[in-house]
């Protein structure tokens, strides 16, 4: 085994390039990285043309690229024992802003979502899409797997607590993914088929209940999600109109900046979370194919990496940020083709605004951590 | 303390590898149901979703079609088109819109009272389209705001079309009238070739020619946006749309002669009444006139309710055609219908004379039938009683006849039914008969035909009742012998491009049988006598030409059978109205008319006189002298 690994080294070491080099000192994944880079690019051109060509808006895109990058890069060189040491500390530190925002939201008798630290604003629910998945992971990396039914109990209460938080802000997109990013671990943590089966139970259960709980507008989305066309000018317009915009594409679409629905404004929130459709509308199906075929490959990629790692919480988490990668892209393109009831998931790396292109990208990091000091974790 | 369960690294590498295996082979499904769910909408779905979006990106904007003008038959104009001006603010350019009405008023192009409601349809209408805050602008107000322009961003004077009468009132019962297309209108149009048409034709040959005037409207494609705000560019790119270009209206080329019109309206000027002149050749209405008129620019514009409602009130009722629906017993124009008959049904020798001592009695009766003003005739043939229009003559003839032959005689003349004119609304009238008499009224003893109402029958009153329109048919008809064209306003279509007219064939409805040609030109020449020695010799005198005529006089009031009829005495509007029928030149006629002056008293003093001068306007050059056939 040991004579394996170091000679998978060596060999690796004579082989490597220049540019490789500087990639291995900074521990970078290069295939990830560059199927990153082409999405962000891929995206760039298209919110040029969904903005209605506004290049300021290009450019702060460029800014939040280049902070997450940093991020990213910042958190590939941490020591995933330093990271699994504080994921209680991070977890318990996010649960309590998440109370705080819950609680100036109450004051404020509105939806309140971030901080306002000043300089920028912080979204306490987008720490939680790193923090609870690394938490899910932090409980079981000791414990015998698959776990047991404690574990599972404690588990769930790990996630449900913030994700409830976060629905009540309200963010049904974000909790959403929170809570997938979770159940992931548990997932590839190796939960048991009848457990699943059991599990989907409880969440038809939790559904009617969630349903009773939810906001108005909220189950007005799941309707129109049902049926559009019964509310063809309110909430199912969305919808009608991102369908739309990409069947009108069709294979080839109607060029770049040519797509009437996204140019004339009737797709709504065109540059956010419909661009999508945009995509569609002006590149047609052949342009969505490309962006697929990207997500795919570094969501591939990222899944391969998870499986290099060496211990349970470095795979868990590595694994759990892989597939929540996935799960974003589909929310997203499900919602925006009529696959999925509308809640407000951005499509990663190419939708306009909000701070979860930092989140991504330093959840990225903390795979790249993980993967390029898989040998060095001693458990 | 349960079971202690040892960690077990390479299971739960194994475990992991299982795992994610299953969630790849999950995340390719989805990955397939989401490229077929694409496919479905990209390729499938895709001409639906094509025509979803052009339907999102362009509105089509009617583009009217100019409607087609009126002319005369000499080409003048009498039904154009002309720019309209109103004002149009853009709200979102005007900086201040409450101080801008205010400016408005202060320069008098808006009233005070109105600010406040343009305000609220301001407020209520979107930022950026054009709103109309004042209609039917004058040059004047034009002009008022042209200098003072630069002070108003966001205003401008748009123009549109409507519908123009150079002439004003002439002629306005022949043409009709365009006003705004009413509920009534939309039952029988089709909304779609109308969308863009804010005006229809709506009485006379305005509305009779609709389909032809109408034209067929345009249309534009105008890219929208989301807000429906009209824009230029998709995106970076400005796309190609569609423009369909409106079809003119047919011009129409009407038999009316304007100059005959102008004539014959102002010899009837200042009174109520009709004249309807006809080319007894083909049916060619020269000139058709009911006075009192209105102007018909009044519709076009957008009558007030106000200026309706002063119409609508007026005693004179000048919104009644009294050409086409005024009914009136014919009085006295009747004999040489009843004169005909008589010949042809040899009831009456013409060189017989008859004895009229001013009044009738039938056998048996003491009901006394008076001559009218009691005037006694002496001795007169045939030809004498039309001339001087003899009533004695023509009861005793009537009631030698009787009531069936009458009718039956008189019914290929176009009594008692429309003359088929191609403009609507017009009346029938009555052509009593026994039957009729049986069909109308309810009571078995009214329903009775009495020998008395014969009597009446054969000097034109009673039941019998025509409009002026066919009197002047009846009049062709005697003219051309027995010949019978139907009566036509519209002669000729003109393409308004290429100027190509295309002629609309006169329609012949056959002729009057069974009489003769000695009998026509017995009766023919009993109407000359009329206006040489006859009622009408005052105005027959001095004629460059001969022409046949017959006065009239109709009863408005029925006067007690022991008391005399005094004009001067009674109301002139229960006095009785006068007629007057001819042609010229008698032998080879060009021209037939009917005049009708309601309460005018007897035929020879009111409406003779402005049949000569239509005749003499038809027929007479600048010089005097009779004109060449054409």
């Amino acid at each position: 085994m040991m004579y394996e690994e170091v000679a998978t080294g060596s060999r690796t070491r004579r082989t490597l390039t220049g540019a490789a080099r500087v990639l291995f000192a900074l521990k970078i994944d290069g295939p990830l990285v560059i199927g990153l880079a082409l999405i962000a690019a891929y995206g760039l051109v298209v919110l040029y043309s969904a903005s209605g060509q506004s290049m300021p808006t290009v450019l702060r895109t460029v800014a939040r690229l280049a902070l997450g990058t940093a991020a990213m890069l910042l958190l590939a060189q941490i020591n995933p024992n330093f990271l699994r040491r504080s994921t209680p500390w991070l977890y318990a530190a996010g649960c309590l802003l998440l109370l705080v925002v819950a609680a100036i939201g109450h004051i404020g008798l509105g939806a309140q979502r971030w901080l306002d630290l000043g300089v920028f604003r912080f979204q306490p629910s987008e720490l939680m899409k790193l923090a609870v998945p690394m938490m899910c992971a932090w409980y079981l990396h000791e414990r015998a797997l698959p776990p047991s039914w404690t574990s599972l109990a404690v588990l769930a209460a790990l996630i449900t607590v913030p994700v409830a938080l976060v629905v009540v802000q309200p963010d049904l997109g974000t909790a959403a993914l929170i809570a997938a990013g979770g159940a992931l671990v548990i997932v590839l943590a190796g939960l048991r088929l009848r457990v699943m089966g059991a599990l989907l139970v409880l969440a038809a259960v939790g559904a009617w209940f969630g349903w009773s709980f939810m906001h108005e507008y909220q189950r007005k989305r799941v309707l129109t999600f049902l049926n559009p066309q019964t509310d063809p000018l309110g909430a199912g317009y969305h919808i009608i109109q991102s369908q739309i915009a990409i069947g009108s594409g069709g294979v080839f679409g109607k060029g770049w900046m040519n797509g009437s629905q996204s140019q004339l404004e009737f797709l709504p929130e065109r540059s956010t979370d419909f661009i999508f459709a945009v995509i569609g509308e002006e590149f047609g199906l052949l342009g969505l194919l490309v962006l697929l075929i990207l997500y795919v490959f570094v969501v591939a990629r990222a899944v391969y990496l998870s499986t290099q790692t060496q211990d349970t919480f470095a795979r868990l988490l590595a694994g759990s940020l892989a597939l929540t990668f996935f799960v974003y892209v589909f929310i997203n393109a499900g919602m925006v083709t009529g696959l999925l009831p509308v809640v407000g998931v951005p499509l990663p790396l190419v939708s306009y605004g909000g701070s979860s292109v930092v989140t991504l990208l330093a959840g990225f990091g903390i795979l790249m951590a993980l993967y390029s000091r898989r040998k060095l974790i001693g458990s | 303390m349960p079971a202690v369960r040892i960690k077990d690294h390479w299971r739960e590498q194994r475990l992991f590898d299982q795992r994610s295996l299953v969630c790849a082979v999950i995340m390719a499904l989805a990955t397939v149901g989401l490229i077929a769910r694409l496919y479905l909408l990209q390729v499938t779905r895709h001409d639906l979703y094509s025509d979803l979006s052009q339907g999102n990106r362009v509105r089509t904007e009617p583009i009217p079609a100019a409607r087609g003008l009126i002319l005369d038959r000499a080409g003048e104009v009498i039904a154009g088109n002309q720019p309209a001006y109103q004002l149009e603010l853009v709200p979102e350019e005007v900086p201040d819109i409450a101080k801008t009405l205010q400016s408005l008023v202060e320069i008098g192009l808006i009233r005070a009272e109105d600010v406040d409601e343009l305000e609220r349809t301001i407020d209520s209408s979107r930022s950026f389209d054009s709103v109309p805050i004042r209609l039917r602008m004058s040059d004047e107000d034009v002009a008022r705001f042209a200098v003072r322009r630069f002070e108003f961003p966001g205003l401008d004077i748009k123009t549109r079309q409507t519908r123009w009468y150079p002439n004003g009132n002439l002629a306005v019962h022949a043409l009709g009238y365009v006003g705004a297309i009413s509920e009534q209108d939309l039952k029988h149009i089709d909304r779609a070739t109308y969308a863009g048409t804010s005006l229809i034709g709506k009485l006379g040959v305005e509305s009779a020619y609709e389909q032809k005037l109408h034209g067929t409207n345009g249309s534009r494609e105008v890219l929208v946006n989301a807000q429906g705000r009209s824009v230029d560019r998709q995106g970076a790119f400005v796309p190609k749309l569609h423009t369909k270009a409106p079809v003119a209206g047919d011009d129409l080329v009407l038999s009316i002669d304007l100059k005959i019109q102008r004539v014959a309206e102002t010899a009837l000027a200042g009174h109520r009444g009709a004249v309807v002149a006809i080319d007894p050749n083909n049916g060619d209405v020269l000139a058709l006139v009911s006075l009192p008129g209105f102007d018909p620019t009044l519709f076009g514009r957008g009558i007030t309710a106000a200026e309706y409602g002063t119409l609508q009130n007026d005693i004179d009722r000048p919104l009644f055609n009294r050409a086409l629906r005024g009914t009136y017993p014919p009085g006295s124009t009747i004999k040489p219908g009843i004169a005909l008959a008589g010949l042809t049904y040899h009831v009456v020798d013409p060189a017989a004379r008859k004895y009229c001592a001013g009044a009738f009695h039938l056998p048996g009766s003491s009901r006394m039938f008076r001559e009218y003003h009691n005037e006694k005739h002496g001795w007169v043939d045939l030809d004498d009683a039309i001339a001087r229009s003899c009533d004695v003559y023509f009861y005793g003839l009537a009631d030698v006849l009787g009531v069936d032959r009458i009718a039956a005689f008189l019914a290929p003349f176009g009594f008692g039914r429309t003359t088929g004119i191609d403009i609507s609304g017009e009346k029938g009238g009555i052509l009593p008969s026994r039957e009729w008499k049986a069909k109308v009224f309810t009571k078995p003893a009214d329903q009775m035909w009495f020998p008395g109402e014969t009597v009446n029958f054969g000097i034109g009153q009673g039941y019998l009742s025509v409009t002026p329109l066919q009197l002047a048919h009846y009049a062709s008809i005697i003219a051309m012998r027995g010949k019978i064209w139907k009566p036509r306003l519209v002669a000729a279509y003109r393409d308004p491009h290429t100027g190509a007219m295309k002629a609309v064939p006169p329609e012949a409805e056959g002729e009057v049988n069974g009489v003769s040609d000695e009998d026509w030109q017995r009766v023919v020449h009993g109407m000359i006598g009329v206006t040489q020695h006859g009622t009408a010799a005052a105005i027959g005198l001095h004629a460059p030409y001969t022409f046949a005529g017959k006065t009239g006089t109709a009863q408005v009031f029925t006067v007690a059978q022991n008391e005399k009829y005094n004009a001067s005495k009674i109301n002139e509007r229960l006095r009785d109205h006068s007629w007057f029928i001819a042609f010229a030149p008698a032998d080879e006629p060009r021209i037939a008319v009917a005049v009708l002056q309601e309460n005018g008293g007897a035929g020879a003093s009111a409406a003779a006189p402005i049949a000569r001068k239509v005749l003499d306007a038809y027929l007479l050059d600048a010089d005097g002298k009779v004109k060449p056939a054409t």
